[in-house]
Formats: C-alpha cells, structure tokens, sequence
C-alpha cells in the first residue's frame, strides 16, 4: 500500500521560507483554497498555512545549532486527527494514505486540531472549515501537468532541494532510500502516530588532521628560508687564522 | 563563508551550498550571528564585527609560518617575487625596481620587473626561463640599492599578527584560528584537483591540465561595510593567493568581464572643467582611479562631486557615498544643490544612516525661508517613507512591469565558464500612471539633448528603452552595447557586433538569457591564460592581452602613500588629509580598529550593533506583502541571553539602545546565536506609521524599530567631518556602530502602551489610494 510522504532533509534547510510561499500561492488559488488573511494590511495579521517553518536555538553559546524546522501536516498513518472527527470530515486515503479534510463535511468544531499532537491544523477563520496540508493532491494526479510538475508545490519551490517526496512504502523510493540510509527519523513516536513524513539530521564533516601532515618533505620553506650564498671574493675567517 | 548576511546572493547561493554540503564538503561559517546559511555549517566560528582582518591576517601568519603557501602559484602569478625598493631616502622608496624590457605594443603593466633569482644569484627579469626567485630576504642591487621581495615584506608584515593576538581582537581561540589556517593549508595542499584540460600560459609555456586547490570563500558586507573594509579584504584576497585558489578548480573563480587590469581602465574625469552649465558630464561618472592624479579634484585638492567621491577623502571610492549626498547638499559643503533626485532608495528610512536627522535635513530651510534642498524628485514603485518628502513623486513599475537588462556593461549574471547577460520582459501592464524609470530617463535624456540620446541635428534618436538597449553603442560603430547576445544585423554574432532590431525577441525566445560558454581551455587561470586573454582582447572586453599579476604588495596604493608623504611629481593631499592618505593607503593589509570605534568610548558603548535583511524577503521590497509580513511583522534586538541577564534584561523586555548618535526603544530577544559582544537585529521591517500602505497601528512601526537611527553618516575629524566610512573607497561603514543596552523603565511610558521609539506622525495616504480590506482571500486566476 502507497504511502506518500515528504522526507525534509534539515542539514541543508536554510529557513527561507520558500516552501511557506509557495505552498500557500499554489493552494489558496486551489481546491483547498481559499487560505484567507486577517488584517493584511493592519494590526497583528494573521492567517492560514498550512506549511510553517519554525525556528529554534539549541544548546548554549558558542556550541549552539540554530535549526530551521519546516512542519505541515506529517499524514500519519495513525492519523489520532480522523478518528476524533464527529461527521467524517478528517478521512485517511486508503490509496497513497493522505490526511485530508471534507470541507463540506466540516463544521468547524477543532476537535481534531485538538487530536493532533503536532499542531498540523489551523482553523481558517474566514471559512470556518479546519484546513490543513494535501500534499498538493491536486498536483500530484494532474495529468494535464509535465511530469517533473506533479509534486507538492514546496518541493518544486525548494531552492537546498531539502524537500524530498515519494511513497515511504515502497523500500527503493528516494524517500525511503533517505530515511534508511541518512538517520530519517519521524517526530515524537512515542505518541504512536506513525508520521509517514520524515526528517534527516544535520551531518556534520570535519577534517582531521594529523601532525606530520602539517609539515612536508616538499615545504617551500625549505627553498625560500635558504639565503643567498656569500660572494666568493668575500674575506673569511679562514684567510686570517693560521692555528 | 565570512562576513555573508542572509539574504546575499540569494537563490544560486542556496543551491550552490546544498550541492556542496550533500557532495561532502566542509562548509564553516565565520559570523557573529548564526542564522540562515549559517545555521547548517559544519562549524560556526562567532566572530565580533570589524574584526576579520585580524583574523584573515592571522591566518595568513600561520599559512606563512609552517609553508602551507602555494609557492609555484605566488612565483608565477603574482607580484610575491617582485623586488621592492627599501631605501627609504629614495623617492622610489616602497616602488618595485624597474628596468627596461622590448614592448611590443602599449600595455598596461609591463613586465619590467625584477626577481633576485636563486640560481644564478642576481637580479633578473621576472619570468626568465630557468629562473627561480628569492620569496624572502634582502638584497643589494649593483647600484646598492637596497631591495626586497613583496613576499619578505609581507612576511615582515604578519610577524606580529599572531593568531594570539587575533584572539584577542576577535574573540576565536587561538587554537580555533590556528586550526582553521592548518584545515585549509593541508586541503588546498594534498586534495588538489587535476583536470585534464590543456591551455597555454601568458609566458608561451604548455600545460597538460588545470590544477586546483579546493579551498574556497564566499564574502559579502559583513566583511566589506567597515570603515577597515577594504584592507580586511586585501588580507582576504591575498590568503586566497597565498593558497594558490584563485581562479582554479575549487577556488574564487571570475567572472566575465573579469578579470580586468588592476585597476580596471575606466576612470572619472580628474579636472573640474569637465562639468560645463548645460553640458554633459566629460568622461565616465564612475572609475577606477589608479593614481592621485586620477582623482577628481580641484585644483586645491577639494572635491568636485556632491559626494565627496573620488577626492582625497575617499580616493577609491568606485561606488560614490550615496550616504553623504543629502547631508552635504544640506550642509552645502562642497556646495549647495537646487536638484535632488532619488530612484529606489529609501533615503528617509532604510536606505540612510542617521535617518531622524537626514528627514529633518530633507525639509530644512535656510534663514530666509528657502528649502535647503529646494527641489526633490522621488522615483518609487512603493509607497515608501521617501516619498513623503518629494516635491514630485514619480510612480515607478515594479520589475514585472517592464523592460530591464542585466547588462555587461554593468554587473551582468555571468557563469564561472563564461560571459551571461539577461533580460526582463514586462509580464504584467504597468498599473495607474506608473512608468518605468528607464523611459524617464531617456525621455529626460533626449529633451535635454545629450549628445546620446539624439542626433548632431538634434533629432530623437530612441524611441524608448527597449530601443535604446538595442541601438546604443558605446561609441559609433563599436558594436559594444548594452547586451552582449544575438548581435549582429541577423543575431548572428555575439559579444560584439552590430545592433540587431530583433534582439529582444531572440532573448524572450531563449528564457531572456544570453550565454557564451567558454572553450574549456580559457575557462581556468584567466589572469595568465593565453588564449583566453586573447579572446578576451579580440572580443574587446579588455583592451591589453597581458597577465594580469595578483598584487600581493599594492602599488596602486603606494602611490598615494608616497604623495601624501610628499614625494614623487603627482598632485599632493591637502594638509588635513594627508596623515589619513598616509596611514591608510598601507601596500599591504593591516589591522586597524574601526574609525567609529576608534571614536568611542568602549566601556561606555560595550556593545557592536548589526543588522541584516530576512531570507524570506529581498532587500526591504515587498515587506509590506500580506503574507511575508505575517512572517517578519516586527523585528527584536537580538542580545546573548547572559549579556542581557547580566543587565537584568529577560527575554520580551522592552529596552534602550543607544549609541554616541541617537537612541531606539524596542524588545529585546534573548539568543544563544549571537557572540556575547553583538547585537543584531532585522534590517527594513521597521517601518514608519503608515508608511507602505499599512495602517498606522500596524506591528512595523509599532513594535518594529529601525537600528540605522543609531548609526551616523559622519564622523568628527579634528575640527570638521568626514564620512563614516572607509577611508580608501568611502565604503559605507554600516556595520561599525557601538552602542550599549538598558531596561526601560517602570515609569517611563505614560500610558504603560509601549511601542518603540522613534514615532513620527503617520503618512498620509495619496490621492486615489485605495484602503485596503479586512479580510484578504486571495484566488489568482489560472494560466492558459
Ligand atoms: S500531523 Fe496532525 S493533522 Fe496531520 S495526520 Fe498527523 S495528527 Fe492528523
Ligand atoms: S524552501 Fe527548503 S530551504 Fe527554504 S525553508 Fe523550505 S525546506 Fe527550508
């Protein structure tokens, strides 16, 4: 059974927002649309994503990472958001295990948002429906797209490349090539929720370098510490001592 | 990466160090904050601002030290081997030695230097075949003159920079510094990378393959916006000599037009009487001054620009000092101006140093009720604080609306394997009255009649711009213009060639972007490339076909050493200038404390105050988007989480910061990712109340805060002023300012409603501005 996913490879995620955008540019225009804004232009504005990227400091100066952390809905594969959903609105794709939400079904009650342990939901206010990541389900199958083309909208728009996308089930794909083989791990398991998304660490490259590799038999100190030899004609200890 | 603000270089630099980091390479970032790119380095080196010279130069000791310098590619490439004369009672003093060589033809920098050389052990022409020269030591010439190589006296140079002492200056463990020169001495050393590409060198002599030693630097203004800028990137540059990576494989590579002659061969004019009353300007409005007699001044040495630039104040000052512009035409000094015109710089914000005082000098009068600055044009696509003050405003398009090149003559996109130039192509109509500025200026140009922009008889001789990119020469028939693809009366030829009228189409066919990829043989070691300097020469991107030597000891700046110490035959420094041209124009870098700092009372202004500008937004354009401002609405001082402690400052507190010029008042956010001696916040989300079309209340000019209020665009000279800023180019010393920090206190806000400080009386909207609605639900139309 297919399992879509994203993997988010964070040694290489800059935090610029790109996938932000562009993920709110493709779907407020789509059928998860519209993703409205509250005081746009005013006081504490406010309004739907459904991708954020969160920023945070860890450890203490000067050992400290700072770590941009995209997060939208993690498509769980024990989504605790569905079952919680009085009308059926929150449903679980038997064929690639998207988490996606009836609109019309809705009724605004945040039930799951209260459900789900990762803050994945955000309640648009102006629609009143609860709205979330689709994992651009209306790109994915569009056949009318170039191929290269049916991927989430924050993949494409990744300027690292941090975004991979693909089914975690399938043990060949490059997302499950990359979680196996890079230390892919999923967000707070102990919950038992099964994210099907996927973060890499950040990995680190050093150089050591040994002692003797510090200095060589081909130094070009030995050429330019050597000085000019003297002139012959020059006088001597030697012309004038005659023990 | 030294000295990069998050934002700089924007997309290609994401991709590039993605790419490096997944094909394995060790990514270590010198920053005094780690943010953006520097929060996925492999090692964070926190830095205090100012002082990467210190470091650079400490580097360079430990490089020179234990022999981890590229010896070969200083013996041929550069000017290392180069004898210098060293009797300091000679007016040669400090100049290389000289002798007389066959030229066959006018050239730049003739090869008439000289080595000492090994073997034979004389003075001989540099490059002899056989030859080997002496990097160190001194010698005598036949004559006694006293001479040593530029490699001896930067040796002699870096003695005493130590990396203990850097550690001082820097706040990096010596360890660290001694380290970091041992990872890139050992890399550029052992892991070289050898391609299998033959070219031939300026001295004639084959090459089977290119070699490259795989260390490489990314810098940006955080190393070049200090008034010690320019020197911390000669120490730069010269480490990167020094680790042979310069234009190899894995190293700094260039970027057509470059590499230039050193300096390049444009310059301004140099005497006043080329600015005539209803003349156009005679000669260049930019260059590259190579010696003080290139400078553009009166003849009592007093500058002729509004700015100050190219005088003996700022001689190399390739830029201008737009920062000093509306305070010396408010101050009248050099004089008094009736005309001010500003496109896309927020000079009443942002884009000024001192921005309470520079508003108020935008609206000054002088005594007999007369504006100080009597006319002022503001060209803007954006409702920005600037147009508050303009006489005329002029309503810009964005760059969506309209015709742009990035063109060669000017800072085109080029690749590492050859000239790219690129073009924009209007994608929407232009909205209102808007006009692009560029049909602005040639509209101006050709109702003034400048000798470009119409025919001897006086007629038009464009239409608009996208006709003037395309039929502009830079002189008659030279076939040089704005765009270097699809020249040719067919699109036939390329970087040269007739004006084609089907040029723009021929771009919009090709994704509106022109490259020329370089054989593979002219794509490495372009300084000393044969071939490519030919080509180069033929193509006439440069005039002179020579080698381009690396200058490891400056000679350009020698020479405005030796006038300010009055020797030689070129024009002399006023007095007041002259210990400044002397201090500064040093032939090899060194390490000074930033002017300002210099000025400033460290205990009382403990702290360095930097800015940088959010990845999620480029440069301020934009800021005011619905959505990029949920993401940024406010900024923070960022403060390390024991300074403020130490201050009794938590995390959220409103505070003080203050520097010797002026005075904010904003939120402090504690940071583990910030050096203990900066604080730093984002640069241009503060915004003035009403300002950008958001409302007065809205979060930017309420709880946002702009830190340039407490930068000044001057500094005290003895009993006058001088710019704050570089002293050799005027580069503007953004990042230099100490300031300290403290609680507000309990009773200090009457209402107990705190927004920052400074307020100023909100914008009004313009005629026909439309409010905006509460609610935004925006669905944008599909394609096709
Ligand atoms: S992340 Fe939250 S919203 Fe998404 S499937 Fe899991 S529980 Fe449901
Ligand atoms: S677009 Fe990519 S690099 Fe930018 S924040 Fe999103 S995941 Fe990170």
């Amino acid at each position: 059974m297919t399992q879509l996913a994203l993997v988010i490879d964070l040694n290489v995620c800059v935090g610029c927002h790109a996938c932000v955008t562009s993920c709110k540019e493709w779907n407020t225009s789509g059928g998860a649309g519209t993703m409205g804004d509250q005081n746009p232009y005013g006081a504490d504005p406010t309004g739907t994503f459904f991708n954020r990227v969160q920023t945070f400091e860890v450890g203490e100066f000067p050992n400290t990472e700072t770590v941009h952390f995209p997060k939208s809905c993690l498509h769980c594969e024990e989504p605790p958001c569905v079952p919680v959903c009085p009308t059926g609105a929150s449903y679980k794709r038997k064929e690639d295990g998207i988490v996606l939400v009836d609109y019309d079904k809705c009724i605004g009650c945040k039930y799951c948002s209260w459900a789900c342990p990762y803050g994945a939901r955000e309640l648009d206010e102006q629609q009143r429906v609860m709205k979330k990541c689709t994992l651009c389900v209306d790109r994915i199958y569009d056949m009318t797209m170039a191929p290269e083309d049916r991927k989430p909208s924050c993949v494409k728009a990744c300027p690292t490349s941090a975004r991979l996308f693909g089914d975690v089930h399938d043990p060949a794909s490059e997302v499950s090539v990359a979680i196996r083989e890079s230390g892919g791990y999923a967000l707070m398991p102990e919950w038992g929720t099964h994210p099907a998304n996927h973060y890499l660490p950040r990995r680190k490259t050093r150089i050591k370098i040994h002692e003797d590799e510090l200095e060589r038999a081909d130094n070009p100190l030995k050429v330019d510490r050597q000085l000019p030899k003297p002139a012959m004609a020059e006088p001597t200890l030697d012309d004038v001592t005659t023990w | 990466m030294i000295g990069t603000a998050e934002d700089h270089h924007s997309n290609p630099l994401k991709i590039a160090l993605s790419k490096f980091k997944r094909d394995g390479g060790r990514f270590i970032s010198i920053n005094p904050v780690r943010t953006g790119y520097s929060a996925i380095a492999d090692e964070w080196v926190p830095i205090r601002p100012g002082t990467d010279g210190a470091l650079l130069l400490a580097i360079i000791h430990e490089i020179i030290a234990t022999g981890l310098y590229d010896r070969e590619f200083l013996v041929q490439y550069s000017n290392a081997g180069q004898l210098i004369n060293v009797d300091e009672s000679n007016d040669e003093f400090g100049f290389f030695v000289r002798t007389e060589v066959p030229t066959e033809e006018a050239c730049y920098e003739p090869q008439d230097k000289l080595w000492w050389d090994r073997t034979t052990d004389r003075a001989v022409v540099t490059h002899q075949p056989g030859a080997d020269p002496f990097l160190l030591g001194e010698f005598n010439l036949p004559d006694g003159t006293p001479v040593k190589p530029a490699f001896q006296l930067l040796h002699e140079r870096v003695k005493e920079y130590t990396p203990e002492w850097a550690a001082q200056i820097t706040g990096i463990p010596a360890e660290t510094i001694r380290r970091l020169a041992h990872e890139m001495g050992v890399t550029a050393r052992d892991q070289k990378i050898e391609l299998p590409i033959a070219w031939t060198d300026s001295w004639g002599k084959e090459h089977d393959t290119v070699t490259g030693n795989p260390v490489a630097f990314h810098a940006m203004r955080g190393l070049a916006a200090h008034s010690n800028g320019f020197q911390t990137i000669r120490a730069m540059s010269i480490l990167m000599s020094l680790l042979g990576t310069i234009d190899r494989p894995g190293g700094f590579r260039h970027k057509a037009p470059f590499p230039r002659p050193i300096p390049p061969c444009a310059r301004t004019p140099n005497d006043p009487r080329a600015v005539q009353p209803n003349r156009p300007l005679d000669g260049m409005a930019l260059g590259w001054p190579s010696d003080p007699d290139d400078l553009f001044v009166n003849p009592d040495g007093s500058p002729v620009r509004i700015d100050k630039a190219f005088s003996w104040e700022y001689p190399l000052s390739v830029h201008g000092l737009m920062h000093n512009a509306i305070t010396n035409a408010w101050r009248g000094d050099p004089y008094r101006i009736d005309t001010l015109l500003i496109f896309m710089a927020n000079m009443a914000w942002n884009s000024t140093m001192n921005a309470v005082e520079v508003r108020k000098m935008l609206n000054d009068k002088t005594e007999d009720g007369e504006y100080k600055i009597p006319f002022l044009v503001v060209c803007d696509a954006f409702h920005s604080e600037m147009t508050a003050f303009a006489d005329l405003i002029l309503p810009d398009t964005t760059y969506l609306e309209r015709h742009d090149v990035m063109s060669m003559l000017d800072r085109p996109i080029s690749e590492f394997d050859g000239p790219v130039d690129s073009v924009r192509v209007p994608i929407l109509p232009p909205s209102g009255d808007c006009k692009p500025f560029q049909e602005v200026l040639i509209e101006l140009g050709t109702r003034l009649k400048l000798p470009a922009f119409v025919t001897r008889e006086g007629a038009r001789k464009f239409r608009d711009y996208p006709d003037f990119i395309v039929n502009w020469e830079s002189e008659p028939g030279s076939g040089i213009g704005f765009l270097a693809g699809w020249r040719g009366k067919g699109g036939e030829k390329s970087l040269r060639g007739e004006p084609n009228p089907n040029q723009w189409e021929m771009y919009r066919k090709n994704n509106c972007v022109f490259h020329y990829e370089l054989p593979k043989s002219y794509q490495y070691m372009r300084n000393w490339n044969k071939g490519y300097l030919e080509w180069s020469q033929r193509n006439r991107v440069t005039r002179y076909a020579e080698p381009i030597l690396i200058h490891l000891y400056s000679e350009v700046l020698q020479r405005f050493r030796a006038a300010a110490q009055g020797k030689g035959f070129s024009r002399k420094p006023p007095e007041s200038l002259k210990k400044r041209v002397e201090t500064y124009f040093d032939p090899l870098p060194f390490y000074y404390d930033p002017l300002e700092a210099q000025l400033t009372d460290k205990h009382k202004y403990p702290l360095a105050a930097v800015t940088q500008r959010p990845m999620a937004m480029y440069h301020s354009w934009d800021s005011q988007n619905a959505w990029l401002r949920q993401i940024h609405t406010h900024n923070y001082l960022y403060v390390n989480a024991r300074t403020a402690l130490r201050q009794g400052i938590a995390d959220g507190d409103w505070i003080w910061v203050e520097s010797q010029w002026g005075k904010v008042k904003c939120m402090a956010r504690h940071s583990e990712a910030v050096e203990p001696g900066t604080v730093w916040t984002w640069n241009a989300i503060g915004k003035a109340a009403g300002a950008w079309n958001l409302t007065p209340d809205a979060n930017e000019s309420q709880k946002g805060f702009l830190l340039n209020h407490l930068i000044s665009e001057e500094l005290p000279d003895g009993g006058s002023r001088i710019s704050n800023s570089d002293p050799i180019t005027g580069q503007a010393a953004w990042y230099d300012v100490r300031v300290r920090i403290s609680k507000v206190g309990a009773g200090e806000t009457a209402t107990g409603v705190q927004n920052t400080s400074p307020q100023f009386e909100p914008m009004k909207p313009y005629p026909g501005m439309k409010t905006r609605a509460a609610i935004l639900a925006f669905f944008g139309g599909k394609s096709k």
